[in-house]
Formats: C-alpha cells, structure tokens, sequence
C-alpha cells in the first residue's frame, strides 16, 4: 500500500475536475491484532472455565463410578439443594462481608479524607504508608492477627482486665475475629479509591459552603460527602465483593460455626468430592453479588466501571 | 483543646496507620524468635533465622516457585495487557463494550468462584493441575488489572504529541518507539510491579490450581496447622523491605524526572 | 532558497452529515504570512490539519508547488505544525525537542542548527531544561524553534498565541512576525482574533462555517468588506437597510429611511433593489443640530443615547428617528469637546468610505456574542458591536488522531459555535 501507488490510483480514478475518491488508510487489523492475544486468553482461561462450571453445577455422579466422575444430566435442582443446605454459610458470607465492608468505610474514610485533604507534603509518604503492609504476605498477615488476638497475647489480657471481655472467652476463633481480619485485609480497597475520589474535590466549594452558612459537619454532609460517593461507591464494590468470596479469614480466624460460603466451595472441592455442588455455590454466589451490586449502583450511581 | 479538634481527623488516620503495621511489626518481630519448629512464643531474640533463611525445609522451594511464577506470569501478563491497552486507547474497533466486559469481570469476580472455574476446565481437559496451570491462572487474573493501569496512563497523554512526532518526521513505528513507549513506560512498569505482586500474593486461586506444587503462600497457610516456621517471616519481612525500597526509589525517581 | 506556493483546491472535508470544510480553494503564495481567521467551528483549524496531514480530506488535492501532496503521510511532507497546546515531548529537553525532526531526517549538523533555532527563539540558555520547568511563553517558543529548524515550505500555526496572557501575545505577535521576515518561511496562521490576523498576516482568508468568506490584504478587507459577516467579524460596522433609489455611473443612491445616501459604484456589491450600506464606526462624524458639510452623507434627527470615553477615543451610541442605532468612534485628539448624552446630533460621512452590500444579507452576521447573533440583536445591541474578541481557548472542532477513523458522533453535535 505504498503511498504513490494510492495516489496514482485515486488520481486515476480523478472526476473532470481532478477530485478524488476517498483516500484509503491501510492497517485496519492492527487493533484486532493487538487485542488477539490478550483475548484469547481471558476468553479461554475466564470465560470457557465458567461455562466449564456452569456445566459442572448441573451434572450428577455416575452411580457406580469412581469417585469424581460426572455425567450431565441439567439437574437444576443442584442449586436448589445446595442453597437449602448451605444458606447460612451464604448468609453469614453476605453478613461478614457487608459488616466489614461499613467497618471498612468508618475506619478508612477518616484516613483517605486525612491523606487527600490535610497531608499536604506527607500525602505520598501516607500513600505509601497504606499501600506497604500488603508487601508482606497476606496469609502471613492474617496469622499475626491471630497471634495478636490469641488468648495468651496482650489485646486478649488487657481486655479481660479491663472487662470489656468476659472472662474465659477468647477473641479468636469467633465472628469477630473473622470479620476483624476481614476489615483490615480489604481496607486499602476501600481507602485508595476514596482517596482518589475525595482527590479530585475542588476545596473551593467547601469554602463556598462555609461562605453560605454551613458549619463544618453541615459542610462535611451536604458537600464533600456527596461528592465522594463515587469514590464510596468503587471503594465498597472493591472491598464487599472479594470479602463475600473469601475463605481464608475465616479458615485461619474462625471456627466451624463461622464458615463462610468460600469454605465450603473449598471443601466440596477438596474434601469431599462433590463438584456439582461446589459449582453450583459459586454460581450462586456470583449471582448474588452482581444482584447485590446491581441493586447498589442503580441506587448510589456510578460511571464507569473499568 | 481546640489543636485536638483542628486535627482530629488526622490522628484517627494515624491511628489507623498504625493499626495497619500492627501485623506487620508483629512478623517482622517474630522473625527474630529463638523458636522452634513453633513460632508462636516469644523465646529471645536471634539472627539464626536471618542467616539461615531456608533452614526450615520446604521454605525455599515455595519461594522459588512463586518466584518464577511470579516473574512468568508478570512477563506475559503484562505483554498481553500492555497490547490491549492500547487497542483501547488508541484505536476504534467492534466490540468495544464486550472487550471493556470481558476485562472488566474477572476483577469483579470473587477468587474462589474463578478458582473453580479454572480447576473445572482442567480437569474437564485432562491436565493435571501443577505449576504451568499456575502460571495460566496467574496470567488470566492479572491482565485485567495490567489493562487497566496502562490505559489510565496512556489517557492522560495528549494525542497531540503522537501527532507532532509525525509531524516532524517519525514514521508510526518510530514514533511508537521513541514517544509513545517511553511516555506510556511508567504505566507499563507499575502494572508489571501489581502483576508481580498480586501473583505472588495470590492464595485462593493458587490453591485450587497448584495440586502438589506449593507456591509461598500455600506453604504458610499449610503450615498454619502446624506451626509456620520463623524462616516465612524472614521471607514475608525481607519482602516487605524489597517492596518498599522499589516503591521509595520510584518515588524518588519520578520526582526527579518531572514527566 | 526560495519554498514553494501552496495550494489548496475544492478542500472539503466531511465528518458523517457534518461538512467541516466545504471546498476551500486558496493559494498562499511563498514567503508570505497567511491568517486563515475566523470564530470556533468554522473549519480553519481541519483545514490547517489536512494541510500537515493529519486530517484525511474527503475531496479536493492539497499542492505544494508542481507536488500532489494531499496523500502524503504527515512524516513526508515538508510542513510543520506549531500545535496550540505546544506538544512538546515531555520525556525529551529542550535540545531534544527541537533536534527531533532533524534526526528522524538524519540531517547533518543537528547540534549547530539546534543552537541557531534557539538563538532565533531567545532560549539558548534553556536548552537543557524539560518542558515541565518553562513557562508557557517560553513553551510556545521552543514549539515553534522546533517547527522552524526544519525549514518547512511551509509553517501551520495553531492558534499558538491563544494561551498566553494579552501583553505576552502581543509581544508574540511581533515576535513570530520577526521571525517570519527572517527566516523567509510560509507562515499560514490560523486564528479567531482579528486584530492578531491584521497586525500580522500579509493576506488573510476570513473564514465562516466552512467557506472562505473574503480573501485579501487586512486593508481591502477592512475597507471594502464583501459581506456583512466580514463586515462584523473584522472590527465593527453600521449596516443599514436601503433601497436603491438611482444609479448612475459614478454612485449609486440609495434611500435609508427617507435620507438619501451615495454609495460609489465600485464599493456597491448589489445588483438589485436591496442593498445594505455599511460605514465604520471611526468614519462617522457627529455635528450638533441639523448642519451637515457639503459632499458627505447625512443622516439628520439622531440623539445621542452613550457616550463612553475610552481614552483614545470617545465611543457614541446614536438613535436615528427610525429606532435603528448606529456606533460613532471620535478619537480623542483634544480639540473637539465630548458630545453628551441627550444632544441632537446629525451623522454624517465621507461618500467614499460608504460600501455597500448585498440587500439579502443578515445585518446580524458574524456579531460575536456569548449567545449567538440572534441574542445580540435582541439585546438590542447596535448592529456592529463588539466584533472579533470571541472566548479564547481551544477551538471545538473535531479532531482525530492519525491512524483512527474519524469521531463522527464528535463533529455532529458541537462542531459549531
């Protein structure tokens, strides 16, 4: 496609008054080339799997055979059973998730408001300061919070002293526990998009609500509030969604009586061989959580999600 | 009284600051218990740990393989969302909303359902889960998230400069090579360094792909049971000061550069 | 060395239903300072891209001298771009940039050359700072020592000036027009400010949604414009409704409400019944009471409804019987007192500066308010006012990158002011 070559032929093809055609611009595959690869891989290793398990939650064991083997059969009531049998898991998984979500919210709003409006030339430091503790593993986080909390430590001690904590119990292996490991895995998902969001405030218009008679709490309410919600909005999408999913706070943090419906995925996958059921918990799950945070952002309202 | 009002909401931050070192100091601390094979008891200070870090056995091996996990799946990772990136960013194309759709839903789905997914299709295939279906996994969950830094910083360069460059006389490919890609360099680098680190971290997705091989963080939760050898801490530790240098230094770094 | 002509022919540009440019025909002859000048949306901007080749034109050929060069890739032409927004290479010093396009064309003595363009500039000193540490006058600067070390056939310039506070742009002006003497290069300068196209351009081409308007020397247009937009649009006018009462060889007479007014033939653009008559603001003098000199057109029965005093001169408003208003600019040469509001007034002018239009003309054409001409006239503003000085800023034009398709839905809705 070399440029004379365009050029002569379009002059050939010229009117009587020596107006062209359109000119052609080569290399319309390039995009499509580009995307190939990266597509074709979440294409095959995302969405092929989850038609994979789509197609796993509905078959049944082959009786007779070997442990692990199925064959289809569109058993819809897979799900139905699996729901009956396992709604508390989803529901203390939704409960968990949705109290160290606000957790999240309370603890981590304070300090994005501090970073974004009051740091000054701290503000990266600050950053920095919340981004580091996830340089160190996270199973090896949630571990420490265990040794924190563990009964023979000094929160545990100090608590039973103060009587804040009845004597005899312990803070570890509880709801608590989990949830507490849960808030503080996931606050920087919270924190950065707030931070981001709260950002972008023009302080000006702080100083205009100040200018027309609002207090500051007045201010911090009617204004500012408001116009992070976006950031309030990515932040709890970014943190409720993955604590519904998790397992390993409370495997490492709880009991038996506080398995989250993760556990159980796990278990049925591990444990006891039961593919279909521990596929069709994930696809409840899933749909849980885009029902969930559909309803969400139809309310609070959001732009863009990528 | 009133210092303590003014500056109420940053000491709640601060607080909270230190509320999320707590476990951290706690892992660097204990990297220097004179333990046994249980690192639960404070039982005095020691540098063994340090200077022997693979002692405990496994330790190293799980370090090595999530390193070269890491390192694999951040290599191509990044090749492929770096790609995608700008597709999206610079050119029109069909299917925009279902490519945006596409990259978009593995971040939004919980670990534990893609974990299954992942392992359904691999035993549906017939391949045995290990560490090249690891490396797949790694791959699969960190594009979205390279797609997505690299876009935000190919936005925010003006479309002018590319056309200045033709303007004064740099083909497509020069002009990609000497301003586009070192303009877009900064925002490749950090989504390599999230890919990286979001590999090595990873637990839930590793679990359900890995069958015998032990990455890392498998190696800590299994030992959970057991009791985790103060050798994970050095590691955890000595991860934690690596990060934190790379970051400080690019820190330091773009200041310098002003770009 | 001399460069060659350029030459523009049936240019038009089309994004979906929207036409951008519609078949601009112009040559720029070498060596000269061309102005392409006219409000946002009117297609100056794409026309100025299809020139440097960033923009694909839909029709019509783009020549430099004897070569075709509308199919050329914007690596190949000889044309550079001063963008509006400098597009400096933020990765890259001063020295860099500006060495940029002469290393892709691998010439000799890139350090030399370099050094003379900055010299050229006044920014020799800077020659190692990155773009992020100048300020925006000396940003705009290395942006055009950048474009002009190449010697270009020819110079586009985008509205370079627009971000620069008034006094640097008026130095600038002088500046670029220095420059533009001194290297001998085409300068083809687009821009909405028409006291920037007439302090600088040799020729200028007024431009109005798509079409060239008028085309000539800042005098010929000022004085003899050939529509009401060019009219308003370069400084202000009066334009009255007439109706042709006789024509003779020398003048035509034409009636405007019950008065009777010349107009040479040569400066009459109307053939038929209609016609507007034009004079400036700065032609027209005010005498008290009802006297009026011989051989100047009269309108008699006029009240003096603003004086403003400006300095320089003394701007009046002045209602006719008819309800119509016209603009009067006295300059303040100290030897006249300053009429006041309330006093009656007779305006007249010299026959000569009369020009006259086409009666099918809007009287409104090219006035620049915030709302549009229709709001002017509502307003009740006199015909003519505040022409020119339209909001500054990056031009609404669509754009597109090289090597994308066209944003169809971009231009369709906000293409035009």
């Amino acid at each position: 496609m070399s440029v004379t070559a365009v050029a002569a032929g379009t002059r050939a093809a010229a009117g009587p008054e020596g107006a062209p055609e359109e000119v052609r611009r080569g290399r319309r595959s390039t995009p499509y080339l580009l995307l190939l690869p990266g597509m074709a891989w979440l294409v095959l290793f995302f969405a092929v799997p989850v038609f994979a398990l789509a197609s796993l939650s509905l078959q049944t064991r082959v009786p007779g055979a070997e442990i692990g083997v199925y064959t289809q059969t569109f058993r819809w009531a897979n799900y139905s059973d699996a729901l009956a049998e396992y709604a508390p898991q989803f529901l203390r998984s939704l409960l968990y998730a949705g109290l160290a979500t606000l957790l999240c919210l309370l603890i981590g709003y304070p300090l994005a408001y501090a970073i974004a409006l009051k740091a000054g030339r701290w503000r990266n430091l600050m950053l920095i300061a919340v981004i580091a503790p996830f340089f160190t593993s996270f199973i090896l986080r949630t571990i420490a919070w265990r040794q924190v909390l563990a009964d023979s430590g000094p929160v545990t001690s100090t608590l039973h002293t103060l009587h804040i904590l009845p004597p005899g119990e312990s803070l570890t292996a509880s709801g608590t526990a989990v949830v507490a490991g849960l808030t503080y895995n996931f606050l920087p998902f919270m924190v950065l998009p707030l931070y981001a969001s709260l950002e972008r405030l023009d302080p000006r218009l702080v100083e205009a609500a100040g200018d027309l008679y609002a207090t500051a709490p007045v201010g911090f309410r009617r204004v500012t509030f408001p116009l992070s919600m976006p950031g309030v909005v990515a932040g709890t999408l970014l943190t409720f969604i993955p604590a519904a999913g998790d397992y390993v706070n409370a495997a490492l943090l709880g009991n038996p009586s506080t398995q989250m419906i993760g556990n159980v995925v796990d278990s049925r996958f591990f444990r006891v061989v039961d593919y279909p059921t521990a596929a069709a918990l994930s696809f409840v799950l899933m749909a849980a959580i885009l029902l969930l945070v559909t309803a969400y952002i139809r309310r609070a309202g959001t732009e863009e999600l990528v | 009284m009133s210092w303590l009002r003014r500056n109420l909401v940053m000491i709640v931050a601060l607080l909270v600051l230190v509320y999320l070192f707590v476990p951290i100091a706690y892992t660097i601390a204990f990297s220097f218990n004179n333990a046994g094979r249980s690192n639960l008891v404070w039982q005095g200070f020691t540098t063994k740990n340090w200077t022997n870090p693979c002692g405990a056995p496994e330790v190293c091996s799980a370090l090595v393989n999530s390193l070269k996990i890491g390192f694999l799946a951040t290599v191509v990772a990044t090749a492929l969302g770096t790609m995608v990136a700008f597709a999206l960013a610079r050119h029109r194309f069909r299917g925009r909303s279902a490519t945006n759709l596409l990259i978009f839903l593995p971040m939004a789905t919980p670990e534990v359902v893609l974990g299954a997914a992942l392992l359904s299709l691999f035993l549906n295939v017939g391949l045995e889960p290990g560490f090249w279906t690891i490396v797949i996994a790694h791959v699969m969950f960190c594009v979205s998230f390279v797609v997505v830094t690299v876009k935000a910083r190919l936005a925010g360069l003006d479309p002018r400069i590319e056309q200045a460059a033709m303007d004064l006389y740099a083909d497509e490919w020069q002009t990609f090579r000497r301003v586009t890609l070192p303009l877009a360099a900064p925002g490749i680098l950090a989504a390599a360094l999230l890919s990286f680190a979001l590999s090595f971290d990873d637990f839930i997705i590793t679990n359900f792909n890995s069958g015998n091989v032990t990455t890392f963080p498998k190696f800590v939760y299994v030992s959970a049971a057991r009791g985790i050898p103060a050798q994970a801490n050095v590691i955890g530790t000595a991860m934690f000061v690596v990060a934190l240098l790379v970051v400080l230094i690019g820190q330091l770094l773009s200041r310098r550069r002003a770009v | 060395m001399a460069g060659r002509d350029l030459r523009l022919d049936g240019l038009t540009k089309t994004f979906g239903s929207f036409t951008a440019v519609d078949g601009i025909s112009l040559d720029v002859a070498s060596g000269s300072f061309f102005a392409l000048l006219g409000p946002s949306g009117c297609g100056k901007t794409t026309t100025l891209r299809m020139v440097a080749g960033l923009e694909r034109p839909t029709r019509g050929r783009i020549r430099l001298g004897d070569e075709d060069i509308t199919d050329a890739r914007p690596y190949r032409r000889p044309v550079n771009t001063v963008f509006q927004s400098y597009a400096l290479f933020p990765h890259l010093d001063v020295f860099e940039n500006v060495a940029f396009g002469l290393r892709r064309r691998r010439a000799a003595d890139v350090r030399a050359k370099v050094s003379q363009a900055l010299e050229l500039v006044e920014l020799g000193h800077l020659a190692r700072r990155k773009p992020a540490q100048l300020s925006g006058g000396q940003q705009q600067r290395v942006a055009l020592a950048r474009a002009v070390v190449n010697r270009p056939d020819v110079l586009l310039l985008d509205e370079p000036l627009g971000a620069l506070d008034l006094k640097l742009r008026r130095q600038m002006q002088l500046e670029l027009k220095r420059i533009q003497t001194e290297v001998g290069i085409t300068f083809v300068h687009v821009t909405h400010d028409q006291e920037e196209a007439m302090t600088m351009a040799d020729t200028i081409a007024v431009m109005n949604a798509g079409r060239i308007e008028q085309l000539g020397s800042p005098i010929d247009l000022y004085e003899s414009p050939a529509t009401a937009y060019v009219a308003n649009f370069l400084g202000q006018s009066n334009l009255l409704p007439a109706a042709v009462a006789h024509r003779s060889a020398g003048s035509v007479l034409v009636d405007v409400d019950g008065s009777r007014i010349a107009v040479p033939a040569d400066r009459c653009r109307s053939a038929g019944r209609d016609v507007l008559v034009g004079v400036r603001p700065e032609k027209v003098q005010l005498e008290r009471g009802a006297g009026a000199p011989a051989g100047m057109n009269a309108l008699s029965g006029g009240l003096v409804t603003d004086a403003s005093f400006t300095g320089t001169s003394t701007q009046y408003v002045v209602r006719l019987p008819s309800g119509r208003q016209l603009t009067a600019f006295a300059q303040n040469t100290g030897r006249a007192t300053v009429l006041p509001v309330g006093c009656s007034v007779t305006v007249c002018w010299d026959e000569a500066h009369t020009f006259g239009l086409d009666g099918a003309e809007d009287a409104a054409a090219g006035i620049e308010t915030p709302d549009g001409p229709a709001a002017a006239a509502r307003a009740g503003l006199p015909v003519g006012h505040v022409a020119g000085t339209g909001p500054g800023g990056a031009p609404d034009e669509p754009e597109a990158a090289p090597g994308t398709e066209a944003e169809a839905t971009a231009a369709g809705g906000d293409g035009r002011a």
